[in-house]
C-alpha cells in the first residue's frame, strides 16, 4: 500500500471498523473517505486557527474539503467564507506540500473581491519567492481571483514573470495573461514586448503559450497577425503544440486574405504543405485538416489526402478516427478527391471502434458511384446487425442522401430501409428510417408506392404512437392519389380495431380523406366510419361524426365540395404554438373563439444576452427589461387610451439598442407597427444611483421620414435609478403602406441629485439632454415571419399571375452564406425547410422564404444564388403573393437594399 | 480563445463509473446533475471497449472523448468536436502516465483515494482553465513533487519526494526498457 500524505487520512475513529475487513473482498469497498460528512470536516478546519500549526493534519483536512467539493458537495456562502478565512491562516506554515493545497483551496473557493485583499499580500510575497514552484503557482492563483485595480499593482511582476528563465513560471504568467485578457484587455496588451520575447523561448510550452497570448492580443489587427505569421512560418517554432497553433493562425490569414485579393495566389500554402512532412503526427493532422477545409485545387489537396490515407492504417485508434473523420468531411463536398482511399475505408468497416467503422461507411456512401451502390448496401446490411442505434441513425441518414443522389437506385435502398423497419430498434432509429422514407417518397415519384407499402407494413406492428400517427397522416395525403387507393384501406382500418385512442383518431381522419378524395370509395368508407361512432373514446367518435356529417352534405360548410375539403383538411395558417397559447387564455363566454385573433408571428429565440453578469446582483429589477411576447405588447398598448384606436397590432420588432453598453442611460426601442400607425416604445434605464430623472421625453426628429407625422407622445414622469420605464411616441403613416424613414432621437429630462446614503432627493433639478442613436424603420418591419408547412404546395396554390421574377448582381461578398443571410435580413421573412443553411463550399444555393406583409398579404419567395467569378454573387428572385403590387414591392425592397 | 486548443474536462472514474477525481474547465455542464449525467453516458458508451494498450476515442453530442483504462482506473479527456484529436490524446497520455507513476502502478480506487491530494495537484498542473499546461509525464511529476523547492524538510515533503523518487525510478525503467 503506498504511503503518502493522504494515506494518513485513515483516522482511527473513521476507518478502524473497516480496517479488519480490508482483505475481505465481499465487504464494502474500503475508502479513506468512508462516512465523511461536511459538518464534521468543517469543524476539523478549525485546526487552521491553531497557533501551533500541525501541517500534516491541516493537509489532511484540506484534502477532505477538496474531496467533498470534487464529489459535488457545495458550501453555503457563510461556510465558504469561514473556510476561506481559516485557510488564509495557513500561509504562516512553511510546509511546501501544505502551501500547494492552500493554493488549490483558494482557487476552488473563488473568494469575493473584499476577501481577496486578505490573501493578496501573502500571494504577492510568494510571487517574488526564490522558489520557482511558489512563483508559478502564486501567479496562477492570484490572476484567477484578482480584479482590474489590483492587477495594475502586480502588473510589473507579471511582466517579469513572462520572461522568467524558469519555463514553468513563464508559462504560468502567459496562461494567466490569456485568461486576464478577457476582462482586462487594455492592461494585458501592454505586455506585448515581453510576450514577443517569450515566443522566441527555447522551452516548448513557453513558446506555445506565448504564441497563443500574442495572437489573442493582436487578433483584431489583421495586419499584425499576418506579419506575425509570416515571421514565424520561416521556421523558429519548435514545439508541436505551437506549430499547431501557427497552422491555425496561418489558415485564418489565408482565408481572410483570399477574401480581399481576387487572385488565386495563396501566400502561405508552401508552409502548410511543409507541415505535412513534420515529424509530429499532431502537426501533420492539423495541417492536413486545414488544407482540406480550404477552397484549394485538387493538386493542392492531394498531398493532404495522401497523409490522411496513411493514417487510416495506423495502429492507434485515435489517429484512424482523426483521419477518417477528416476524409468524411472532404467527401461531403469533394467526393472524387477521396475515392483513392476507398480500399482502406472498406477495411475500416470492420474496425473494433464503432465510431471509426461508422465514419468509414458514411464516407464510402458519399464517395461511391452508382455501380458500387448495390455491393455497398450488401456489406452494410451485415454491419448493421452489430452496431448501436446511434450509429445506425448516421448510416440511415447517409443512405437517404445517397438515394437522393442516385434516384435510379431507389429500389435497393428502400429495401434496405424497409428491412430496417422490420428489425429491432429504438424510437430514434425507427423515426430516422420513417423520415428518410418520407423524404424519398416526396422527392422520387417512382418510389412513392413501394415506400407507402413499407410504411403500411410497419404500422401493422408499430409500438410508437407518434410514428403511427405520422404515417397515417402521410397515407391520407398521398394514398388517395396513387393508382390503387383501395389497397391501403385495410391497413388503416386495422388501426381503428387494434390501436390506442390517439392512433384510432388519426386513422379515422385518414379514412375520411380517402372518402373525400376518392369518390368510388366513398360508400365503403362511410360504412367504416359509422362503425367508429361506437368507439369508447370521445375524440374518435367526434371525428367520425364530424366527417360523416360534413362529407355527406348534411351539415352545410361553404358552397362546394372544395370548401368542405378545405374546411376539413386545409392547413392552419397560424403557428400551432400561438394557437395553443391563445386557446389557453380563452375563457368560455358568449363570444365564440376567433381564430383570426391568433398572432401569426413565429416566435424566434430571443438573442442571447452576451453581456457578462451584472456587477451588482439583485439591486432592484434587472437592468434590461425582459422581451415580452407580441400578445403581451398588444395587451399593454391597447390599455393605453391614446393607442386603443389604432386597431390590431401587426408586428412588434425585437428591441433595438440605441445606446452603447454601460453608458449613463440605457435606452432601447421596440417598433410597434399598425395598419396606419407606428408606435415607438423607448425602454429607458437610469444607471446612475446619484440621479433621479423627471419629465423624461424623447424628442424625435422625423424630418428624414417624410411619410410619418407625430400624433402623440407619452413622457415618463420620473425615472429612478435602475428601474426601467417606458416612453411612447406615436406616428401616423399612410394606410397599409410600408413607409420607411430615419428618426433621430434626443432624450430630454430634468436631473435631480439623490443622496445615496439617505435616499433624499434634492429639490432643485437641472434640465439636461442626452443624445441617443438614430433609429430606422425599414421594409422588413412590415413583414411578419410566418412559416408554411409545405412550401411547394403553398407555392403552387398561389396565383402564378402574381409571380414576379428578376435577377440581381450582389457584387463581391464574403461568402455565399453571408449573401443569403443578408437577403433574408433585408426581407425579414421566415426561411422554410432549413434552406437558410448553406453547405460549406457550395457554389450555388436555393432558399425558400415565407411571410405576411402588412395588410395581411401572404408572400412566398424563392431565391437562387450562384457564384460567378471568385466571390461575385448573383441572385434570382421569384416572388408570389396574394397581391401583385406586393410582389412588385418585394422587388423594390431588394433593389433598394 | 477559439483557436487555442482547449480541454473541456478531465475525468478519472473507477471501474464502476464512480468519480475518483474530476475537473471541469467549461460551462457546458452547469449543474452537478448534468456533470454526473455526462460521466454516466461516457462510462456507458466506453464500457465495452478495451482502451488498454492504445488510447481509444469516441464522439457523441458534439464532443470528442479520448480515453484510456489502466487497471481499475478510467481516464477521460473531453474536447470540442473541432479539436485536434491528437492534442487531446497526448494530453491524456501525459496525465494518465503521471498518475500511474504517482500511484506506483497500483491503479485502483483505493490507492487513488489515498493519494487524492497528489492527483488533485496533478490535475492542477496539467491544465489551467482548459489551456494545456504540460503534456510530458516527467515534467508533470516534477511539478507535482515541487522539484527545485528549497527544502524545508517537513514530513510531508519527505514523503512526497520519496514517492516521487520511486515514481521517477519506475519512469526511467519504463523508458529504458
Amino acid at each position: 500500500m503506498p504511503r503518502s500524505l493522504a494515506g494518513d487520512l485513515t483516522d482511527p475513529e473513521m476507518a478502524q471498523p473497516y480496517m479488519k475487513k480490508d482483505d475481505d473482498d465481499e465487504e464494502v469497498e474500503y475508502s479513506p473517505f468512508f462516512g465523511i460528512e461536511k459538518g464534521a470536516v468543517l469543524q476539523e478546519a478549525r485546526a487552521f486557527h491553531d497557533p501551533q500549526l500541525d501541517a500534516r493534519k491541516c493537509s489532511q483536512v484540506i484534502t477532505k474539503l477538496l474531496y467533498l467539493l470534487n464529489q459535488g458537495e457545495t458550501f453555503t456562502k457563510v461556510e465558504a467564507t469561514e473556510v476561506f478565512f481559516a485557510v488564509t491562516k495557513l500561509f504562516q506554515s512553511k510546509d511546501a506540500g501544505l502551501r500547494r493545497l492552500v493554493y488549490l483551496m483558494i482557487k476552488e473557493l473563488s473568494p469575493s473581491s473584499d476577501e481577496v485583499i486578505i490573501v493578496t499580500s501573502s500571494l504577492m510575497k510568494d510571487m517574488n519567492s526564490k522558489t520557482d514552484m511558489y512563483r508559478a503557482n502564486a501567479i496562477r492563483v492570484l490572476c484567477r481571483i484578482i480584479d482590474g485595480t489590483l492587477l495594475t499593482q502586480i502588473e510589473r511582476y507579471l511582466k517579469q514573470a513572462i520572461v522568467d528563465k524558469n519555463p514553468v513560471v513563464a508559462s504560468a504568467a502567459l496562461v494567466s495573461g490569456i485568461h486576464l485578457l478577457q476582462e482586462n484587455p487594455e492592461i494585458v496588451k501592454r505586455w506585448s514586448n515581453e510576450v514577443q520575447e517569450a515566443v522566441q523561448s527555447r522551452a516548448a510550452l513557453v513558446q506555445f503559450h506565448g504564441l497563443a497570448l500574442l495572437h489573442q492580443i493582436r487578433q483584431n489587427d489583421r495586419l499584425a497577425v499576418s506579419k506575425m505569421v509570416s515571421g514565424l512560418t520561416k521556421g523558429s517554432v519548435r514545439s508541436p503544440l505551437a506549430q499547431c497553433l501557427l497552422i491555425r493562425y496561418t489558415s485564418q490569414v489565408i482565408r481572410e486574405s483570399s477574401m480581399n485579393t481576387q487572385t488565386g495566389d495563396r501566400p502561405f500554402s508552401d508552409y502548410l504543405e511543409s507541415c505535412l512532412r513534420h515529424k509530429s503526427e499532431m502537426v501533420i493532422l492539423e495541417a492536413a485538416r486545414k488544407i482540406a477545409e480550404m477552397d484549394v485545387t485538387s493538386r493542392e489537396l492531394a498531398p493532404a489526402i495522401t497523409v490522411l490515407q496513411l493514417f487510416l492504417s495506423s495502429s492507434k485508434p485515435v489517429l484512424r478516427f482523426a483521419a477518417v473523420r477528416t476524409l468524411n468531411k472532404v467527401a461531403m463536398t469533394r467526393p472524387l478527391a477521396v475515392t483513392n482511399c476507398n480500399v482502406d475505408l472498406e477495411s475500416l468497416m470492420s474496425d473494433q471502434n464503432r465510431s471509426i467503422a461508422t465514419l468509414a461507411i458514411t464516407t464510402l456512401l458519399k464517395t461511391g458511384n452508382e455501380s458500387s451502390v448495390d455491393r455497398l448496401m450488401k456489406q452494410i446490411t451485415n454491419f448493421m446487425a452489430d452496431i448501436a442505434d446511434e450509429f445506425k441513425i448516421v448510416v440511415v441518414e447517409a443512405i437517404r442522401s445517397l438515394c437522393l443522389k442516385f434516384p435510379l437506385k431507389y429500389r435497393s435502398m428502400l429495401n434496405f430501409l424497409g428491412s430496417g423497419l422490420r428489425e429491432e430498434g429504438g424510437f430514434e432509429y425507427k423515426k430516422a428510417i420513417v423520415d428518410s422514407i418520407v423524404t424519398l417518397i416526396g422527392e422520387i415519384p417512382d418510389a412513392k408506392e413501394i415506400g407507402l407499402l413499407y410504411l403500411c407494413e410497419f404500422i401493422e406492428d408499430c409500438e410508437f404512437t407518434y410514428l403511427s400517427s405520422q404515417i397515417l397522416h402521410l397515407l391520407g395525403n398521398e394514398g388517395p392519389r396513387t393508382s390503387h387507393p383501395s389497397r391501403y384501406i385495410r391497413y388503416i382500418y386495422n388501426r381503428v380495431i387494434l390501436e390506442n385512442a390517439t392512433v384510432r383518431a388519426s386513422a379515422v381522419s385518414t379514412l375520411a380523406k380517402f372518402g373525400a378524395l376518392v369518390d368510388s370509395l366513398k360508400p365503403r368508407i362511410f360504412v367504416l366510419l359509422r362503425r367508429c361512432l361506437f368507439d369508447t373514446d370521445d375524440e374518435v367518435r367526434d371525428r367520425a361524426t364530424l366527417y360523416l356529417q360534413t362529407l355527406d352534405g348534411e351539415v352545410a360548410v361553404g358552397n362546394s365540395e372544395k370548401d368542405v375539403n378545405e374546411f376539413l383538411f386545409g392547413s392552419f395558417d397560424v403557428p400551432l404554438a400561438n394557437l395553443a397559447a391563445t386557446l389557453k387564455t380563452y375563457e368560455p363566454s358568449e363570444e365564440p373563439f376567433d381564430i383570426s385573433l391568433v398572432s401569426r408571428e413565429v416566435k424566434t429565440q430571443p438573442l442571447q444576452d452576451k453581456k457578462a453578469p451584472g456587477k451588482k446582483p439583485s439591486a432592484g429589477t434587472p437592468a434590461a427589461a425582459p422581451v415580452p411576447a407580441v400578445d403581451a405588447y398588444q395587451k399593454m398598448l391597447s390599455s393605453i387610451p391614446e393607442f386603443s384606436g389604432f386597431g390590431k397590432l401587426f408586428k412588434s420588432s425585437e428591441p433595438v439598442e440605441l445606446t452603447e453598453a454601460e453608458t449613463e442611460y440605457a435606452v432601447n426601442v421596440v417598433k410597434h407597427i399598425y395598419e396606419s400607425h407606428v408606435v415607438l416604445q423607448y425602454n429607458c434605464t437610469n444607471t446612475i444611483p446619484e440621479q433621479l430623472l423627471e419629465n423624461v421625453i424623447v424628442y424625435v426628429d422625423a424630418t428624414d421620414a417624410e411619410e410619418f407625422s407625430e400624433v402623440c407622445s407619452k413622457p415618463l414622469r420620473s425615472l429612478p435609478y435602475d428601474s426601467p420605464g417606458q416612453i411612447f411616441v406615436a406616428f401616423e403613416k399612410p394606410e397599409h403602406a410600408p413607409a420607411t424613414g430615419k428618426f433621430s432621437n434626443v432624450l430630454k429630462f430634468i436631473v435631480k441629485e439623490v443622496d445615496t446614503s439617505t435616499g433624499e432627493v434634492d429639490e432643485d433639478g437641472v434640465e439636461d439632454e442626452y443624445q441617443i442613436e438614430d433609429l430606422e424603420i425599414v421594409s422588413a418591419d412590415y413583414m411578419l415571419r410566418v412559416a408554411v408547412s409545405n412550401f411547394r404546395n403553398a407555392w403552387e396554390n398561389m396565383d402564378p399571375e402574381t409571380e414576379r421574377v428578376d435577377e440581381y448582381g450582389l457584387g463581391v461578398r464574403e461568402s455565399l452564406a453571408e449573401a443569403v443571410s443578408a437577403v433574408i435580413n433585408i426581407l425579414g421573412m421566415q426561411p422554410c425547410e432549413g434552406t437558410e443553411v448553406v453547405p460549406k463550399n457550395a457554389r450555388s444555393h436555393s432558399c425558400l422564404l415565407s411571410g405576411v406583409f402588412i395588410g395581411d398579404v401572404k408572400v412566398l419567395v424563392r431565391l437562387s444564388f450562384g457564384l460567378s467569378g471568385p466571390k461575385e454573387v448573383a441572385m434570382k428572385l421569384a416572388v408570389r403573393s396574394d397581391d401583385p403590387e406586393v410582389s412588385d414591392k418585394i422587388h423594390e425592397i431588394v433593389a433598394s437594399g | 480563445m477559439e483557436s487555442c486548443p482547449l480541454v473541456k474536462n478531465i475525468l478519472v472514474l473507477d471501474s464502476e463509473g464512480k468519480r475518483v477525481a474530476v475537473k471541469y474547465y467549461c460551462h457546458d455542464w452547469p449543474s452537478l446533475s448534468s456533470k454526473l449525467a455526462f460521466e454516466k453516458s461516457v462510462f456507458r458508451k466506453t464500457r465495452k471497449t478495451s482502451a488498454r494498450t492504445e488510447a481509444e476515442i469516441v464522439m457523441f453530442d458534439s464532443y470528442i472523448v479520448v480515453y484510456k483504462f489502466i487497471q481499475d482506473l478510467r481516464f477521460f479527456v473531453t474536447g470540442g468536436d473541432d479539436e485536434n484529436e491528437l492534442i487531446l490524446a497526448s494530453f491524456l497520455q501525459g496525465f494518465s502516465k503521471a498518475v500511474d507513476h504517482l500511484l506506483r502502478n497500483k491503479m485502483h480506487r483505493r490507492a487513488a483515494l489515498e493519494n487524492l491530494d497528489l492527483i488533485f495537484l496533478c490535475l492542477d498542473e496539467v491544465a489551467d482553465g482548459g489551456i494545456v499546461l504540460e503534456t510530458d509525464a516527467k515534467a508533470i511529476l516534477d511539478k507535482v513533487s515541487g522539484d527545485g523547492l528549497e527544502g524545508s524538510g517537513s514530513l510531508t515533503e519527505q514523503k512526497l519526494s520519496s514517492a516521487l523518487a520511486t515514481a521517477r525510478e519506475h519512469f526511467a525503467r519504463s523508458i529504458f526498457n
